[in-house]
């Protein structure tokens, strides 16, 4: 049974199609990457999947259930994790508070039960010798790290990594790729929006190509990136 | 000696002051909502305890601990199924729909207990007062000062050093974020409201054994509230509470110079404050 399942969704903006007729599925442990020029409705399909946004037809099954109505919430305590492309910590916690937080209500725990792994995630993400700064003192790089410590603390049997990769160096890239990578060994499937193209064909199985809120293409990464409808949208040649 | 005697006795009276103020900063703090009904709140649960003293003969501070649940349970009603539905981008709802409680409140009050002025006895602790070497205080300030203090250091504890806490906090920084963390605004808002009207019942309670309450005496009370916070800074508890004190201060001081500028003394402080320092003495919150 697919760990999430889009059957048929739609979205529009007023005029502005941002998702039409979407349906693909995520197995269980699955890493999932998801590429597109900008304005493709990458983003948009996030907000889909997470609740942020309400569907305007077609169905989203998360783990077994149709989710397709529930809150952003609900969706985060059923197990769904997400980060945002521009990271938006909780500034005037600090950096541990923001992982307490996450894990407290996300999964449900008593905060005594969660301070271990909080530290844990902090010592995985590169963020423990930061973790009683106040979140507002973060770098860009300990941003991105921080969105994902965030999202992990909430306990996720699917992360949703918007661009978190982007904007930062080769070094800092790789380091992150890493992480993401023993996560994803440890059984957690993983949707990856990412223009970093590289850091994405590192860790995921199959790559989906989106275009004008539709889905152009889904499959292994080598077959994707040599079909030429997907060169020629995405790379904006033609071969 | 008696300037002295003046400041201290304007030290203390803030202490009350703040008592009045750290629930509408609460509530403003996590939730961005000016409750214009505070002062009303204050005065109902003031009469809330007037009718427990004298209905089961108990003693007033006892009777406080019994309506202290009972108006977290009206506060956590009245956020969850009223002022909730109020917040949003747009400022203008919740002001109106407060203002209106606020008229309901003090006609409620007008009809079930009449104008008259009420007043909750404290016996023998009402005259009672403290030697300081010449300098007398006043029991009843004294304990009103000191569980000012006692206040905001239990708010302090539960905002940095509980899960709830912390909830508050995330939630006062990025509601959309909260919810995707798994946090209920909604009900994280009610509890906030909740507590806001334990600390309105213990300022009632001292409201009501210092001077004399009527129905119609809410606004005034929210017009102190309100000074004390925007003198102290949004955002510090600490800053609420000295933000009582200058306003005590400045009262008794008029107060010293001729009885009727009292109250043009504390409004006076208040805009000086406001001309020199808008942002408050202590500020926090950059917003």
């Amino acid at each position: 049974m697919p760990i999430l399942e889009l059957t048929a969704v739609s979205k529009s903006f007023g005029a502005l199609v941002v998702a039409e007729d979407i349906g693909f599925s995520v197995e269980p442990g699955e890493a999932l990457g998801i590429i597109g020029p900008n304005g493709a409705g990458k983003s948009t399909l996030f907000n889909l999947i997470n609740g942020n946004y309400p569907v305007a037809s077609g169905t989203i099954c998360f783990d077994g259930r149709d989710v397709t109505h529930q809150p952003p919430m609900q969706r985060c305590l059923s197990g769904m994790g997400r980060t945002f492309q521009i990271p938006q910590p909780f500034e005037r916690l600090t950096v541990f508070e923001n992982l307490l937080v996450a894990a407290a209500f996300g999964a449900q725990e008593k905060e005594s039960q969660v301070t271990d792994l909080c530290a844990d995630i902090l010592v995985e993400t590169g963020l423990i010798a930061k973790a009683n700064r106040p979140a507002s003192a973060l770098t860009l790089l300990e941003r991105k790290r921080m969105e994902l410590a965030r999202a992990l603390a909430t306990q996720p049997k699917l992360l949703l990594l918007d661009e978190i990769a982007g904007g930062l160096t080769e070094g800092e890239c790789r380091q992150l790729v890493a992480t993401i990578k023993r996560v994803h060994q440890r059984g957690v499937a993983v949707i990856w929006i990412e223009h970093v193209l590289h850091a994405l064909t590192a860790v995921v199985e199959r790559i989906l190509v989106l275009n004008f809120g539709r889905v152009i293409g889904i499959g292994d990464p080598e077959t994707i990136m040599a079909s030429s409808v997907v060169r020629e949208i995405y790379l904006g040649m033609e071969v | 000696m008696s300037f002295i005697d003046t400041l201290l006795q304007g030290i203390l009276l803030g202490g009350l002051y703040a008592l009045f103020a750290a629930g509408l900063s609460l509530v403003f703090g996590i939730m961005r909502l000016v409750n214009l009904a505070h002062g009303d709140l204050i005065v109902l649960a003031a009469f809330l305890i007037l009718l427990i003293v004298s209905t089961l003969g108990l003693d007033p501070f006892l009777a406080a601990v019994v309506a202290a649940p009972l108006m977290f349970g009206l506060g956590w009603l009245l956020q969850y199924y009223l002022l909730n539905r109020t917040l949003g981008k747009d400022i203008l709802p919740p002001l109106l729909v407060t203002f209106g409680l606020s008229i309901v409140i003090q006609n409620g009050l007008l009809e079930s207990f009449t104008a008259d002025s009420r007043r909750i006895s404290a016996n023998a602790m009402e005259t009672a007062s403290v030697d300081f070497g010449g300098i007398s205080a006043g029991v009843m300030p004294l304990v009103t000062f000191v569980s000012s203090v006692l206040v905001i250091v239990a708010l302090n504890q539960l905002i940095y050093r509980t899960s709830l806490g912390r909830a508050f906090r995330a939630t006062s920084d990025d509601v959309v974020t909260a919810t995707l963390m798994g946090i209920r605004p909604n009900s994280i808002f009610a509890i906030a409201t909740g507590t806001a009207m334990m600390i309105v019942t213990v300022a009632a309670l001292y409201l009501g054994m210092r001077a004399n309450f009527d129905p119609t005496a809410g606004p005034a009370r929210l017009i102190y509230a309100f000074e004390a916070v925007i003198i102290g800074g949004l955002g510090s508890l600490w800053g609420t509470l000295a933000g009582g004190i200058i306003l005590g201060v400045a009262q008794t001081v008029g107060a010293a110079i001729n009885p009727e500028w009292q109250i043009l003394a504390g409004h006076i402080a208040f805009l000086l404050v406001l001309l020199f320092r808008p942002r408050g003495l202590f500020p926090r919150a950059m917003d």
